[in-house]
């Protein structure tokens, strides 16, 4: 591994965390009065900001409307300042298309689109600064604006990645984690029925050791799930009780 | 011209001590929430199956009716019923329907034959009327109108069969969510503070002038473009900051409620209404008002 040690002897990572431990993950619902559905999402220091228009009547070109179930249509962009170095377009580059194609496997996945055919739904995702599991945070992020906007879906969709270092998995990686040549792996899961929207890896990693790398995986996602349980069990409550009288 | 600017702050905690008792008979569930998994009972909106078990697919709060089981989200677009009053845009003009944006899944429907025509009430349509569409709506114009039917995908047949619906000329539009307009007998109000209000069940609200005595004969089609006096103005301004300030607190919006809502916003300026501090004072008197008047 060139010159970074991503663990410590004494078990530690780069960010004194330890190997299967998650980042400070803090969100919250409804942050959009003129959206449909909305959320805003910290993991550690990558921050995400979703919003969800719909479901609508098919907006451009009618073609694309299916008769049995609505489209999902999404869009990831970047903000400009979101990286170290200043980002030339915030979105529409091959990366972002194709993370945009990935958001939309994995919400076609959890929403129950047969429900409304004919129609359209927009998530629309900017990361506002990145510092490693994009995806994950927004696919986290999504998920609450979705429910924020009362569109049915089977189950959350938690997302999250895992990194393999010295033998061991390492949970929820950072972008020096990301960047400092280890494998990553994003997993998009359905923690209630343990069944997967999305796996991706793009490095190489020896077949012996993608058990414990999925493993590690899904632990992160099912810790992940469980803050976005109470997240959206608070809002919830809240505006229950705004509403009461 | 002053500008007020303010720094963020901390948002305020609602305070959900005290509210547990009633917090606590509502059964609030999130999506993946097994609800029962007794198969005696029948799947309502909100709900699927999971391997014989019935689970919730919206966060909300589950409604029984007898044997129905329902979860009812905080949040939807509109959902609409036959009879219902609502305001919607035109967005498209087609051989013999217009399409209509009226915050629900899909576009409502408009059809030439469901609109009172100028020059009689029965009056067949023709094919010259077809070419003329456009004269009567076209797209961007407001209209008010009721629910004739829904169809089976959720799509709604709107209608104007009535001299009180048509096209909606001078005025303010007003978004709301649906869930916060109280159904009444009638969603047209003349308040005596001197405008008009339609009350969309769709959650779009119109503010607009008090009329006069309205022509007959020109079917609701006709707009007037006469300058509506500052006073007017002023007076339309300040239920639309009502209505917000009422909205961002969760108030059901009626004529009751509004016309409260505005007489205890008389002791500041309109454009103050909006500050939150304000709008806490005007909606709390508001409240006041309601209760005492109800019991």
């Amino acid at each position: 591994m060139a010159g970074l040690e991503l663990l410590s002897d004494q078990g530690y990572r780069l960010d004194g965390r330890k190997a299967s431990e998650l980042r400070k993950v803090q969100a919250r619902m409804g942050v959009f009065g003129q959206a449909d559905g909305s959320a805003y999402m910290e993991q550690g220091n990558t921050k995400a900001l979703a919003v969800v228009y719909g479901p609508h009547e098919v907006r451009g070109s009618r073609s694309k409307s299916l008769h049995d179930r609505a489209v999902i249509n999404c869009q990831y962009s970047m903000a400009t300042f979101s990286t170290a170095e200043r980002k030339r377009r915030p979105h529409g580059d091959r990366k972002s298309s194709e993370m945009s194609l990935h958001l939309k496997q994995t919400f076609e996945a959890a929403v129950l689109t047969q429900l409304y055919p004919r129609s359209q739904i927009d998530i629309y995702v900017k990361i506002l600064q990145s510092d490693g599991g994009n995806y994950s945070a927004c696919v986290n992020a999504a998920t609450l604006a979705l429910v924020d906007a009362g569109i049915p879906m089977r189950d959350y969709v938690c997302a999250c990645t895992a990194g393999f270092a010295e033998g061991t998995a390492l949970a929820d990686l950072c972008h020096a984690e990301e960047t400092g040549g280890g494998t990553a792996l994003s997993l998009a899961l359905l923690p209630r029925s343990q069944s997967i929207a999305l796996v991706q890896m793009d490095a190489r990693l020896h077949q012996d050791h993608l058990d414990t790398l999925m493993e590690a995986a899904m632990e992160a996602c099912k810790g992940l799930s469980k803050v976005l349980d109470s997240v959206v069990r608070q809002h919830l409550q809240e505006v229950s009780v705004l509403s009461r009288d | 011209m002053a500008v007020d600017m303010r720094l963020p702050t901390v948002r305020k905690q609602i305070s959900l001590a005290g509210s547990n008792s009633n917090a606590d008979g509502k059964h609030l569930v999130v999506p993946g929430d097994v609800i029962t998994s007794d198969t005696g009972f029948m799947r309502g909106h909100g709900t699927y199956m999971d391997d014989e078990k019935l689970t919730a697919s919206v966060a909300g709060e589950v409604e029984r009716v007898n044997k129905l089981i329902c979860v009812r989200p905080l949040k939807t677009r509109y959902n609409g019923e036959v009879g219902d009053v609502i305001v919607g845009r035109i967005t498209e003009v087609q051989q013999k329907r217009w399409k209509v944006e009226t915050n629900s899944r899909l576009d409502s429907v408009l059809l030439l034959s469901s609109v009172n025509l100028p020059g009689g009430e029965l009056r067949r349509r023709s094919a010259e009327d077809e070419l003329t569409m456009r004269d009567y709506l076209q797209e961007g114009d407001l209209i008010s109108a009721e629910v004739q039917s829904v169809f089976s995908d959720g799509a709604l047949s709107l209608h104007t069969r009535s001299l009180k619906y048509g096209k909606l000329g001078q005025g303010v539009l007003v978004q709301v969510s649906p869930s916060l307009v109280k159904r009444q007998k009638t969603h047209f109000h003349n308040l005596p503070c001197g405008a008009s209000i339609i009350l969309g069940n769709n959650g779009f609200l119109w503010l607009y002038p008090t009329p006069g005595q309205q022509d007959e004969e020109e079917g609701g089609y006709y707009t007037s473009l006469e300058l509506v006096p500052l006073s007017d103005r002023e007076v339309i301004s300040r239920l639309r900051n009502c209505l917000l300030a009422l909205a961002a607190h969760k108030v059901l919006l009626y004529d009751t409620s509004v016309l409260y809502c505005y007489e205890s916003s008389l002791l500041y300026q309109i454009k103050d209404i909006l500050k939150p501090e304000t709008m806490d004072e005007i909606v709390m008197v508001t409240r006041q008002r309601l209760l005492d008047q109800e019991g």
